[in-house]
């Protein structure tokens, strides 16, 4: 057996059924030893397949796996990694090197992927012997999925795709420096539960860490015995479900005020695997400023990073609570609910985009409800449009780029979770600005026949950069202003369905031919340029400073 | 404030990159680096010195510890810990000095290691007072040209920083106390921190002309 024979066998044994890829010269041997067991999608471009396998990882759970090139096509898969290692989601990625003899020589398409990667993978290799192949291979995986998830590249020279495995190659990892934490400080839990009991004004926060260890359940269970409402950030969308009497929507820059005032006010707050990032928090020396914090996250370095922790527990949030829930005694805080809830406004701004996520809102509630429907979005205002207005229900169904904030995630992240939860509906929520950046996946969502469902909020600019401008630049709007393609054709010409949905009464209608037709659409949905996405924090100062009002309405 | 990590790591290759780039990243000051090899030829040591307030000097050892290739990381601090750096500085000699260096050097249990017509090579190894003692004390001579390893630390006593026992020379209880390692780095080899390439930050990586000694 070969190193490239080695490279998919691992990848079969450890339950890999797609891969997302793109060939070139230093991995056409691999794509030679191609098992018929593997399917391999092809994107493309690179960047897709990395976001493919991210969206296909936070699907279905399992680990997402990508394949490129030296040079050119390794380094294309670089943002995508990158946006993994925010979120902490679980990507393999293999990429082809020039052989072992070349390197160092300025090789034709040798890049240092190994050193580039370095610090936006969670783990990386290159790997000069064929011996190791199989078991750097088993390591990465487990690395990938194992504590806080996060992607690994192995980087793998031609030459060593083409060795001989020598017979009896050990395979089993070998990672004396790697032991992710499960079960949280027993006397550290017993504190976390006497500050619970004790608290007045409690509040949860929960985050993504939530959704990956499968503990949303567990966390309704906490909220209802503690009484204690709960926030979640972004990536924590869907652990709290929409409509639950505890849940105060997502908090941050664009959170909900009752979100926001109830960090802000709350005397405790136990946070759930989240890592406090300044979309997060806000101004951090103002931040929840008379809480005791309960910061629950599996990887250590978070707890105390960004915001102090009174009382940090190590641990996976699942195993945690299963541990905390029995110690914590049967409260109610109706008095702090109904002052949170109090906090709550209808939403003020119902412009076009706005109505237009409540229209599909209310066309996909069946199947919201019913986890069969995921949601999936790129960067900017529609992004923080579907966050504040989409009900969520249940943890994994908002897939969006968080940490990195990357356009051109939606639509091979939308591919990705297409393929891993094919009776799923994926409707991708995305804007003229995101399209355009990985447009050239539609083809990809043709070829491979995936019936994503591509809602287009058009606003002919950069929105969120044009309401940066106009908010915080003095309305000076530099370089955001874009002239679109005809959508309906192009989507049409890359053999997809395509309406224009140019009043609310179109909308509808769009949105039922969307979902009613079997096939991948898109709905190009017109929207005014000056809409703004509010609330919203100024950067940089604190989140009571919300303004919730277009027209200088802070309070 | 100033600590000392010794951060025991795979010998891989990558990991000095690794390390040396998650404090490039993260804003982490260090003020010395130096790796060696261990009692066992898979494991290597890293000493570094870092400067910061609390929260950095913590989440310089948790964000050490998160690394997959790193064992293990230890604080060794203040008497707990015998720390070292070797100096080899060039200074200034005509023969009418020499005697002076010389009895310098003496008291300061430092060696001349290399003679031209007008300079010496002194070979300097202490903590860092008194190496910081001694180099201004040769100031006065006139430094010509100073080369210096980082600080390596180990724990007093039958303490042992991570890693298996493999040495009885480091496990053999009792304490080995500061003379004792600097008798050893004496002798013909330099101490471990300098084999496996040093990366001085605080003085720029310079060739040193002395001869090899005898
Ligand atoms: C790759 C990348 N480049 C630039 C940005 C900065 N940025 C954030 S939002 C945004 C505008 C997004 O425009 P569009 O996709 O049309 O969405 P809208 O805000 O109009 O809804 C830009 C340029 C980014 N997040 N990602």
């Amino acid at each position: 057996m070969r190193g490239r024979e080695a490279i998919w066998d691992s990848l079969i044994d450890l339950g890999v059924e797609t891969v997302f890829g793109y060939p070139g010269g230093a991995v056409i041997s691999l794509y030679d030893a191609m098992p018929t067991a593997i399917h391999h999608v092809l994107v493309r471009h690179e960047q897709g397949a990395a976001m493919a396998a991210d969206g296909y990882a936070r699907a279905t759970g399992r680990l997402g796996v990508c394949v490129a090139t030296s040079g050119p096509g390794a380094l294309n898969l670089v943002s995508g990694l990158a946006n993994a290692f925010l979120d902490s989601v679980p990507v393999l990625a293999i990429t082809g090197q020039v052989s072992t003899a070349q390197l160092g020589r300025d090789a034709f398409q040798e890049t240092d992927v190994f050193g580039a990667t370095m610090s936006l993978t969670k783990h990386n290799y290159l790997v000069n012997r064929v011996d190791d192949l199989p078991r750097v291979l088993n390591e990465a995986a487990y690395i990938a999925q194992a504590g806080r998830k996060g992607p690994v590249l192995v980087d793998v020279p031609r030459d060593v795709m083409d060795a001989e495995v020598p017979e009896g190659a050990d395979s089993t990892p070998r990672l004396p420096g790697y032991r992710p934490r499960q079960r949280g400080h027993p006397a550290q839990m017993e504190r976390a539960a006497r500050t619970l009991a004790a608290a007045g004004r409690p509040v949860i926060l929960a985050g993504g860490g939530v959704k990956w260890s499968g503990a949303s359940p567990l966390l309704v269970r906490l909220a209802q015995k503690t009484g204690a409402p709960v926030a979640t950030t972004l990536m924590g969308l869907g652990t709290m479900p929409a409509g639950h009497p505890l849940f105060l929507g997502m908090m941050g820059m664009h959170g909900t005020p009752a979100a926001n005032g109830a960090v802000q006010e709350c005397d405790v707050l136990l946070a759930l695997g989240v890592r406090f990032s300044d979309r997060v928090t806000g101004a951090r020396e103002s931040f929840a400023p008379s809480a005791q914090i309960i910061h629950v996250d599996v990887d250590p370095a978070e707890l105390g990073k960004n915001v102090p922790a009174h009382i940090p527990i190590v641990g996976d949030i699942r195993h945690v609570l299963e541990d905390l829930l029995p110690l914590v005694p049967e409260k109610r805080h109706d008095e702090w609910v109904s002052r949170v809830n109090s906090m709550k406004r209808p939403g003020a701004d119902d412009g076009t985009a706005v109505r237009t996520i409540m229209a599909l809102a209310a066309a996909t509630e069946g199947l919201a409800r019913s986890d069969d429907l995921i949601v999936v979005t790129d960067v900017g205002q529609h992004q923080m449009w579907v966050a504040q207005h989409y009900p969520f229900y249940h943890p994994g169904t908002l897939i969006t780029s968080g940490g990195l904030g990357a356009m051109g995630y939606g639509l091979p992240a939308a591919v990705g979770a297409a393929l891993g939860c094919p009776r799923k509906t994926v409707v991708l929520v995305t804007g003229d600005g995101s399209l355009q950046m990985n447009v050239q996946e539609l083809a990809t969502v043709v070829q491979e026949r995936l019936p994503v469902k591509i809602v287009l909020l058009d606003n002919t600019s950069l929105g969120m950069v044009r309401q940066w401008q106009e908010m915080f630049f003095g309305g000076n709007l530099v370089a955001v202003s874009l002239r679109g393609p005809d959508w309906v054709a192009l989507a049409r010409a890359y053999g997809l369905a395509a309406w224009r949905a140019g009043s609310p009464t179109e909308v509808e209608d769009g949105l039922a031919s969307l979902l009613r037709n079997p096939g991948p659409g898109l709905l190009h949905c017109p929207v005014p340029p000056e809409e703004n996405v509010l609330p919203m924090v100024p950067p940089g100062e604190s989140i009571s400073r919300i303004i919730v009002e277009s027209r200088g309405g802070a309070t | 404030m100033i600590q000392t990590f010794s951060i025991l790591v795979e010998n891989q290759p990558g990991v000095l990159t690794r390390v040396a780039g998650l404090f490039g990243r993260r804003g982490f000051n260090i003020q010395s680096l130096a790796v060696g090899v261990t009692q066992d030829p898979t494991l290597s040591r890293m000493t570094v010195v870092v400067d910061g307030d609390d929260r950095v000097l913590e989440q310089v050892k948790k964000q050490l510890d998160k690394l997959v290739n790193v064992l293990k990381v230890s604080v060794l601090e203040g008497p707990e810990a015998i720390s070292r750096e070797l100096a080899l500085v060039r200074v200034y000699a005509p023969p009418s000095q020499r005697a002076a260096i010389q009895q310098l050097a003496d008291i300061f249990r430092a060696r001349i290691v290399d003679v031209a017509r007008r300079s010496l090579v002194v070979e300097v190894t202490g903590d860092q007072d008194k190496v910081a003692a001694m180099m201004s004390l040769l100031a006065e001579f006139g430094i010509i040209e100073v080369v210096r390893t980082g600080r390596i630390a180990m724990a007093r006593g039958g303490r042992q920083v991570g890693g298996k026992a493999m040495c009885n020379a480091q496990s053999k209880g009792g304490t080995h106390d500061g003379e004792g390692l600097l008798r050893r780095g004496r002798g013909s080899r330099a101490p471990a921190g300098v084999q496996g390439g040093c990366l001085g930050v605080r003085e720029p990586r310079e060739r040193a002309g002395a001869k090899p000694e005898g």
